[in-house]
């Protein structure tokens, strides 16, 4: 058993992604996965208490309710209808964690599809909002399974938009444009480096540097200076552990998004 | 005044090969599913299809009527990717102008306004401009002066160009004769932009009532389809089916979990296609009471 005790990795992914809610305020969380819903919640029962969450449908949610509560049973307090959405994006009174299928070094983000746009191997959902959320209001990924088909050189269809190449863009690009977090199962990276290129933030417990370098398809900023110490992934608090074991999560649907 | 009900056959023998055609909802909800439908066995071909994206536009690539499609994503939401579409576009079926959802609104909105365009920061930096080469992008007038922006005078930004329809279909809860429709459900979407952006504008509904009568079904400010919108009505009953219609009716799962298998080889979806597409409406809507039956 690991430093963690009994805690799964899912526990300190959870941890990981409230977070990057940390000091946020009364924004709009906008969490896609299981792992940021619960972070997402856990932030707002903690230290983020203004944090404003929606329903997954058309309405914003008071408190924070349990995964997979049943629709009947939310309490609503406002409409938050879609094109309201876009109210609030461009406005940037938002933080989202997206998940991305591709991300690199610059943190562009990729879901739209793999391989020639033209003629894809594989066809994802489509960019989505990540275009204009990503230049809008501060945006945070979540990779359930870091490798270096997720971690890649160059992303196949940029969605989600980068440092470098907002930063090409020009001012009406980079005036809002701020990357927080990118959690995966195996740490917390950011983007805190001089030429804002991603490092790694911290590890989780049980994971060593050579493990993540090993499964990142581009050298992570500060991850070849030997002898670096890399920080350790935050373990969550008892009381923490007991609002997502009991409180939020009872049925373990985390453990589903990751293992071990 | 016009009494604007009208039949699906009539809204789709309005439509011809080649339109740009709008079609309402949002991926696997309030789906104008019965004109779709009876799209999907016509022989109207060459569509561009413009649509935040559910199980319409994977029914349009799947039988043939699709040759474009203008969208941010396609989704069937409980099943994230929709697997008629992912063939699609693997096989090169279909041209794409992928957008962001933002910008969508915006060419939306600029269409249903008469502007050329709006500007927006969406898209800035993305592949977006890459894969969509004609899109342009503007400088703010406003370099100097009492209403320069000092943070970023001159700013450049995308020009979204309106997306201009042909025509436009959207379902809503309820309509009255005249063409003013009612969404009870918790959100309605884009659907009035829709209408405003397209020359041909049609409404079917889950009940249509008489004109005035839409304040008993719900509140008036649910009617956010007025009647200047709209130029024809029709009733259709189960209407957006297999896609989620709160609060008539939720999404019909285990028959979207059908639709998607149905994609696996050709053989599933001619059988898919010859009990669920080459019947009428009423057929259709028995065909699916009885899979219900059955299940049960």
């Amino acid at each position: 058993m690991s430093a963690a005790g009994n805690v799964t990795r899912a526990e300190v992914c959870v941890v990981a992604c409230a977070e990057a809610w940390r000091g946020a305020g009364e924004v709009m969380v906008s969490p896609f996965g299981t792992v940021p819903a619960l972070g997402a919640r856990l932030a707002k029962l903690t230290f983020t208490p203004d944090l404003v969450l929606t329903d997954g449908e058309a309405a914003l949610m008071v408190g924070a309710p349990p995964l997979n509560t049943p629709p009947a049973e939310l309490v609503r307090e406002a409409a938050m209808g879609y094109r309201a959405v876009f109210d609030v994006v461009w406005s940037g009174r938002r933080h989202i964690m997206m998940m991305a299928s591709q991300i690199d070094r610059h943190g562009n983000q990729n879901l739209s599809a793999i391989g020639d746009w033209a003629r894809p191997t594989v066809q994802l959902v489509g960019v989505r909002g990540a275009p204009g959320n990503s230049l809008n209001h501060p945006t945070s990924y979540w990779v359930p399974d870091h490798s270096t088909r997720s971690f890649v050189e160059h992303v196949d269809v940029v969605c989600g938009v980068g440092y470098q190449r907002a930063a090409a863009a020009g001012v009406g690009a980079t005036r809002f444009h701020h990357l927080g977090v990118v959690v995966s199962n195996l740490g917390v990276f950011d983007f805190e480096t001089p030429d804002r290129v991603m490092r790694v933030r911290s590890l989780h417990p049980g994971v060593s540097l050579d493990d993540v370098v090993q499964a990142t398809g581009f050298e992570l900023a500060g991850a070849t200076q030997r002898g670096a110490a890399v920080p350790e992934t935050r373990l969550p608090s008892p009381a923490e552990l007991s609002m997502v074991r009991d409180l939020l999560d009872p049925g373990g649907t985390r453990d589903r998004e990751v293992k071990g | 005044m016009t009494d604007k009900r009208t039949t699906v056959e009539e809204i789709v023998s309005e439509l011809r090969p080649g339109m740009t055609i709008g079609i309402g909802g949002w991926g696997s909800r309030r789906k104008p599913m019965a004109v779709v439908r009876a799209l999907c066995r016509s022989n109207i071909d060459g569509l561009t299809i413009v649509a935040y994206g559910g199980p319409d536009v994977g029914l349009l690539c799947a039988t043939g009527r699709a040759a474009k499609v203008v969208c941010a994503f396609v989704t069937l939401d409980s099943i994230p990717l929709d697997p008629h579409w992912r063939t699609a576009r693997q096989q090169g079926l279909v041209e794409l102008m992928e957008i962001d959802e933002g910008m969508f609104y915006l060419g939306l909105q600029a269409a249903s306004w008469r502007l050329p365009f709006l500007p927006t920061r969406a898209g800035l930096g993305s592949d977006v401009l890459r894969v969509n080469p004609d899109l342009r992008t503007v400088r703010s007038p406003y370099g100097d002066g009492p209403f320069a922006d000092p943070a970023e005078p001159g700013v450049e930004l995308v020009a979204m160009p309106a997306l201009r329809l042909d025509a436009a279909i959207i379902h809503a809860n309820r309509a009255d004769t005249a063409g003013n429709a009612q969404f009870l459900g918790p959100d309605r979407f884009f659907d009035e932009l829709f209408l405003g952006a397209a020359d041909r504008r049609f409404v079917t509904a889950e009940r249509v009532v008489a004109n005035g009568a839409l304040g008993e079904e719900g509140p008036l400010a649910a009617v956010t389809v007025h009647r200047l919108l709209t130029d024809g009505v029709a009733e259709t009953p189960r209407g957006a089916h297999f896609t989620a219609c709160p609060p008539d009716y939720g999404r019909d799962e285990a028959f979207q979990k059908e639709y998607a298998a149905s994609a696996r080889e050709p053989e599933a979806f001619a059988a898919f296609r010859a009990r669920y597409i080459d019947v009428d409406e009423d057929r259709y809507q028995a065909a699916v009471r009885e899979r219900s039956e059955v299940a049960q």
